[in-house]
């Protein structure tokens, strides 16, 4: 196992750093159900982290306990280096950390680059009057917004859809603009919750490609849920696998793949 | 031209400026429905409430005066000063402010997440509550605003319209208040658009009033947003209730105004500002128009009482959606 601060290099060449973000003995009860039991890992800066489990094993649980959507009974997360203390979902993503949802939660009624400008709505700084009358520091701050959104349109090719309100559009595209609209963000930390699920094999490729050149292009740290395990075992740098709440294996790909526990939870093993 | 159809005309333009009053009323409904799903029954009430705290604070009345006199003895009514009218205002925006944060504080944050049968009882709870509060506070006694807004006829577009119909036509009769009121709303509309499309703070309230777990994903928090919308559901409120209270005396009747934005909102859609305000030019518009065409001279008139409920009842059986409403569709 590596050291907790030291960076390394992965073999394509890219560097991960220290520790982002640590979650340390997290337990999450809904009433007497026990969603998570005492989880413990950590995603380091400028990695592809991904956690994968049977359905059910507590994956969006955790992703919600990140995002603040969730409050877990015990346990501690930390955030670049500090305790992070109960917040509320917008106190989370005021703190640089942008996510994505697993059905899709979009402004249905307003255009795309409507949408992916509201990921920028924490980034506006200048006093109401001067954003109603449209002068000084609320111009700049808009020119430089629209700047910014327009890059993270061109990056993942949805310059022609830009003015089409989002409800109209298939449902591949609909991920495409969630996944803009967080990166418009320029988040620390990206979730994504499934990103590939519903898709079909040639829209998979396309957001397996987004997910790499965005972690690539801007260094972002990103923890992913999948179902999909070719998909995950090409994309990630580190594993997690949760069966029932429980971790049952943490790693490389490799290592996960060849964890017997792993392995039962999978293809299932006969109890006696 | 004949006289009557000139007289047709001036028909039109009372019942457009009636129509600009019913927009306003149904415009509160709007904004807060629009963000947080609330049918908030207590719109009309409010309108009334403001007006008494803004007669209130201009008079320099003492809050709650008679509850002071009953408990301690005392005989106070008055401060002995006159507030200025824009001073006043002022005062009451924050005092609805106030009211909106206790809204959200104390009732609707702890039934985040219930039917909307629910929150709308709890608005009828507020409407009954805050009306108490309104009666205690200023006492129930009819006031007049003295904003010095001009009233009457305007005898000028009566005269400079006057040669327009022949002999029977005695020009344009068009209330000085009406024409008032309808640049107040007018200002008031375009104040809201430019705010919803153009600030931070307007982008986060369409964004919440569109879907709230993506709301919060991009660090929009909902407890502000729902503060502010009934924060400006009070500005509204206040205008109107200046308005019409200003036309008929600020009573408690003026509470009722919000039955009569019911079928404005029926015809524009309860969650369209332009619709709520083309749907108040019609029924404004229509009512009026009935009247002179059918109502007075064949059903004995008074038609204007319910014409408005008659032609929201048609809507609701072809297009329950209303003008502008979001569609309403269901997939199978």
């Amino acid at each position: 196992m590596k050291d907790a601060q030291d960076s390394y290099v992965t073999p394509d060449g890219r560097t991960i750093g220290g520790i982002l973000m640590d979650m340390r003995n997290i337990t999450l009860r809904f009433g007497g159900v026990e969603a998570i039991k005492d989880i413990s890992f950590n995603i380091r800066e400028g990695e592809i982290r991904a956690i994968i489990g049977p359905n059910g094993a507590g994956k969006s649980s955790m992703l919600n306990v990140i995002s603040g959507f969730y409050n877990p009974q015990e346990g501690e997360v930390w955030f670049r280096g500090a305790k992070r203390p109960q917040m509320k979902p917008f106190q989370v993503a005021r703190h640089g950390i942008a996510r994505t949802f697993q059905n899709i939660a979009l402004f249905e009624g307003m255009s795309v680059l409507d949408n992916v400008m509201t990921g920028r709505l924490n980034k506006m700084k200048a006093g109401m009057v001067s954003q109603a009358i449209w002068k000084g520091r609320a111009e700049r701050e808009e020119v430089e917004n629209r700047e910014a959104v327009e890059k993270v349109i061109d990056f993942l090719e949805i310059q022609a859809i830009r003015k089409t309100p989002v409800g109209r559009l298939p449902y591949g595209l609909k991920k495409r603009v969630e996944l803009a609209r967080a990166l418009a963000a320029e988040p620390n930390l990206l979730l994504l919750d499934e990103p590939m699920a519903g898709m079909n094999v040639e829209e998979k490729e396309d957001m397996s490609r987004f997910i790499l050149d965005v972690n690539d292009e801007f260094g972002t740290t990103i923890a992913l849920i999948e179902h999909d395990m070719g998909v995950v075992m090409d994309l990630s740098d580190r594993v997690v696998v949760m069966d029932y709440g429980r971790k049952i294996g943490d790693g490389s790909p490799d290592e996960v793949r060849n964890n017997q526990e792993v392995i039962d939870a999978y293809l299932g093993v006969a109890h006696d | 031209m004949s006289a009557d159809f000139f007289y047709g005309i001036e028909v039109v333009i009372n019942g457009l400026m009636a129509g600009v009053l019913y927009a306003l009323v149904a415009l509160g409904f709007v904004l807060i429905f629009k963000a947080s799903g609330i049918f908030n029954y207590a719109q009309g009430v409010m309108a009334l409430f403001a007006a008494l705290t803004l007669v209130g604070v201009m008079e320099g009345q003492v809050p709650f005066s008679h509850l002071i006199n009953a408990i301690f003895g005392t005989e106070i009514h008055h401060f002995g000063w006159h507030v200025p009218a824009l001073l006043a205002i002022f005062l009451t925006l924050l005092v609805m402010v106030f009211f909106a944060w206790c809204v959200q504080k104390f009732v609707f944050r702890h039934l985040v997440g219930q039917e909307p049968i629910i929150l709308f009882m709890a608005t009828i709870g507020l409407a009954y509550f805050l009306e108490g509060v309104g009666d205690l506070m200023w006492g129930s006694d009819i006031k007049t605003i003295a904003l010095g807004l001009p009233q009457g006829g305007s005898l000028w577009l009566e005269q400079a319209t006057s040669g327009l119909g022949g002999d029977d036509f005695y020009g344009f009769f068009i209330d000085k208040l009406d024409i008032v009121a309808t640049l107040v709303a007018a200002v008031l509309v375009i104040s809201l658009i430019v705010f919803a499309q153009y600030t931070k703070q307007g982008r986060a309230m369409r964004a919440v009033a569109d879907d709230h777990q993506a709301a919060l994903s991009v660090g929009i928090s909902l407890n502000f947003i729902w503060v502010l919308v009934w924060s400006l559901a009070g500005l509204v409120a206040l205008v109107a209730g200046v308005m019409w209270g200003a036309k008929s005396g600020v009573q408690f009747s003026l509470s009722l105004i919000a039955l009569k934005a019911l079928p404005v909102l029926m015809l524009g859609g309860f969650t369209s500002i332009p619709g709520a305000i083309v749907g108040g030019l019609i029924i404004g518009v229509g009512e009026k128009l009935f009247e002179f065409l059918i109502g007075a001279p064949f059903l004995g008139g008074a038609t204007e009482n319910w014409f408005a409920y008659m032609l929201a009842l048609v809507f609701l059986v072809f297009r329950p959606q209303g003008l502008f409403g979001e569609r309403i569709i269901e997939r199978v």
